[in-house]
């Protein structure tokens, strides 16, 4: 299936834009994704921290990606 | 719950984040306010660039909320935070809460903004004479 992904700050540095298209199977994991994320981006295993959001919450590793979720891609936060 | 969120891309106003807060019934109001600091590491900033994943950061700003009424006998609560261009000396976020008597309204202020620190998603880049950097982003 294919997953938009939204990015932000560095991450969208190193994704090269606000929103990237990654084909994945079906059934995969937050932690699978991640992975192939980082395959695919070298640089964001490189961060601090890398997690991911889906549907505009913190996504916990064996969370299931469905086709339609809203994916986002969460590097360090900074703000205040 | 007396609840009060922003995110704006236009200068914030400490006066009405204050009055959202206020009530006949508080005894105080704790107010923090993030200002853009002219330096880093005595490296000159020139300015700050704030973005948010503003759906995402709206509902961590309500749930940091939320938890503050749970632990502290808060009465009400408004948090604002600026996204865009921001000089030196800007406000990039102010928390005002107010309650019966000081100390809630202190402990509560505090968490309010140390954890918007940890989990809301809003990012700023910092931009020096000789380069830029997001900040935190590495460890």
């Amino acid at each position: 299936m294919q997953i938009d992904i939204l990015t932000f700050g560095i991450a969208r540095d190193i994704c090269g834009g606000s929103r990237i298209r990654v084909d994945v199977p079906d059934d995969t994991t937050a932690e699978a994704l991640k992975q192939h994320l980082a395959e695919q981006f070298p640089r964001l295993s490189g961060l601090a921290s890398f997690l991911l959001a889906v549907n505009e919450e913190f996504a916990a590793d064996n969370s299931l990606i469905r086709p339609g979720d809203e994916v986002a891609i969460i590097p360090p936060v900074s703000g205040g | 719950m007396n609840l009060f969120l922003k995110l704006s891309d236009t200068p914030l106003d400490i006066q009405s984040c204050i009055r959202e807060v206020e009530s006949p019934s508080c005894g105080g109001i704790d107010v923090f306010i993030g200002t853009v600091r002219d330096a880093t590491q005595g490296k000159r900033v020139l300015r700050l660039e704030f973005e948010a994943y503003e759906s995402m950061a709206l509902k961590e700003m309500r749930r940091i909320a939320e938890e503050a009424f749970e632990r502290w006998p808060v009465q009400s609560f408004s948090m604002h935070h600026r996204t865009g261009v921001l000089t030196v000396g800007e406000v990039a976020v102010i928390i005002a809460v107010s309650a019966a008597h000081r100390a809630a309204a202190f402990d509560a202020c505090r968490f309010a903004i140390d954890t918007l620190k940890q989990s809301v998603p809003i990012w700023k880049k910092e931009v020096f004479e000789d380069g830029e950097v997001w900040v935190a982003a590495h460890p």
